[in-house]
């Protein structure tokens, strides 16, 4: 593979897994953050919310002490026998999955919370279960919310830039993502090149979304005809 | 009441239009390579109190200041890590002619914060890292690419390539080490004699790789800019020479 294929395939790996991640993760957390009364509730969402008001310099400045071998979460990973997480892929995902966490986390969050709380009752009187309920009921009602949270999640890390550059190190085929690839091009007045990968982010980007309107569009459209 | 209004208002005019006129210092924009950030601020406290000029400094890797330059970014005076980038923007015609020269050779230094890391530094070079080693990246930092050359000079680059990790400027680059999370990596002399770093140190010898000659140039935009003229010429007295040699910096003996 040529240095920019295994960019781009690079880039795409990182967002699929992180979005993947995120889903798993995501859910219960929007789910509670939705239904709950805690009163840790308002704090957790502010928390979820910081990446979306934090420079990602911040975050990667953080990270980069944090999973470092002198910070708390590097000496876990030395002790568990992983090394350390800077400069590597799976330091990349960790770091995309709080930098998208919000992008998964809030459209959930919004879908869940519009669930008519009278069908779940009905359906636990059928002796639904929790998880059924959640299965049956909340999963289909909620696909535009997944389906958002999904392609907001996998853009958002395919565009991520300031954290990679901090803590990612650069490095051919491991962690140099397109956005550092597109800044590299850049400073090297490689313009041609920054064009050609520039301008096909901005243009896989556009689709991406367009997509997403069409599908989220045509899914209420029938919600409202139905 | 309108008249107090009104003369106030002609006060306003008055002051904003009279109080440039009023301070005859003028202000120079410095696009300064990131290797020189501790030494301009040095010089730049001396300049200030020497002069009346004001002076406004931008720090980043030569490379990314040189594209910002070429797209017309508003600097006044380019302080590259390099020779070839102020060449290359005198032979786009974007600088004074006759402006450029050399206001600090490079140094290249080997260095690990631990003590024990190396005694022996190629040997620690060749040796298989459990962490990365880190370099600036060679495309866009000079320093970047001495210590390729250099790597390349001892016949491991082949080998080491792989898994440096690349640090936007020198000041990454430095960052990388100092928290710890490359075992090493090639950095500018200047930053551990400034930082006041020890450790384990390697000054790189010169002749392992092309010298780092960085060169400051006046662009074009500031032919006629009193502040950015000062500011040259203070660069190559004998108090700014001292000053930068005492910061790990060699120095040509002509200018």
């Amino acid at each position: 593979m040529t240095p920019e294929w295994s960019t781009i395939w690079l880039t795409l790996k990182l967002a699929a897994i992180t979005t993947t991640v995120l889903l798993v993760i995501g859910t219960p957390l929007a789910w509670w953050l939705a239904r709950s009364k805690h009163w840790l509730r308002q704090p957790v969402a502010a928390v979820v919310a910081l990446p979306l008001v934090l420079p990602p310099t911040v975050l990667g400045f953080y990270l980069l002490l944090l999973m470092g071998p002198e910070g708390t979460v590097g000496q876990l990973t030395q002790w568990l026998g992983l090394g350390t997480l800077p400069f590597t892929f799976a330091g990349l995902v960790v770091a995309s999955v709080l930098y998208s966490l919000p992008f998964t986390v809030q459209p959930l969050q919004n879908v869940f919370s519009t669930v008519n709380g009278r069908l779940l009752e009905v359906a636990a009187t059928l002796r639904a279960s929790p998880l059924d309920r959640f299965f049956t009921v909340v999963i289909p009602l909620a696909r535009p919310g997944f389906l958002t949270a999904a392609v907001l999640t996998f853009a958002h890390t395919l565009g991520e830039f300031g954290v990679v550059l901090m803590i990612g190190g650069n490095i051919p085929g491991e962690t140099r993502v397109l956005s550092v690839a597109i800044y590299d091009h850049v400073e090297t007045l490689n313009y041609g090149q920054a064009h050609l990968l520039a301008g096909g982010m901005l243009a896989f980007s556009f689709l991406v979304l367009m997509t997403l309107y069409l599908i989220n569009g045509r899914i209420s459209e029938r919600g409202l005809h139905s | 009441m309108v008249k107090t209004g009104f003369s106030m208002f002609r006060g306003l005019i008055l002051a904003l239009v009279l109080v440039p006129a009023l301070a005859t210092g003028a202000e120079a924009r410095l696009a300064v390579a990131a290797n020189f950030f501790a030494t301009t601020q040095v010089l730049a406290d001396l300049f200030r109190q020497t002069t009346e000029h004001s002076i406004v400094i931008s720090y980043g890797s030569t490379g990314k200041l040189y594209a910002q330059i070429r797209q017309g970014a508003p600097f006044d005076v380019f302080m590259a890590a390099d020779q070839w980038r102020p060449e290359r923007l005198e032979a786009l015609g974007l600088t004074e002619p006759d402006t450029r020269f050399t206001y600090a050779i490079g140094r290249l230094a080997l260095w690990s914060p631990d003590p024990d890391a190396f005694s022996d530094p190629e040997a620690f070079l060749a040796g298989s890292f459990q962490r990365p080693l880190a370099i600036a990246n060679p495309a866009t930092a000079p320093y970047g690419l001495a210590a390729q050359q250099a790597l390349t000079k001892l016949g491991l680059w082949q080998q080491l390539e792989a898994g440096l990790v690349r640090g936007e400027s020198i000041a990454q680059t430095f960052q990388f080490v100092a928290t710890g999370n490359a075992r090493g990596g090639f950095i500018a002399l200047t930053q551990l004699l400034t930082e006041n770093r020890d450790g384990s140190v390697w000054r790189v010898p010169t002749d392992l790789h092309e010298p780092i000659i960085q060169q400051a140039t006046l662009l074009e935009r500031a032919r006629d800019n009193p502040a950015a003229l000062a500011w040259m010429t203070f660069l190559k007295s004998p108090e700014a020479r001292a000053i930068i040699r005492s910061h790990g910096y060699d120095l040509t003996e002509s200018l």
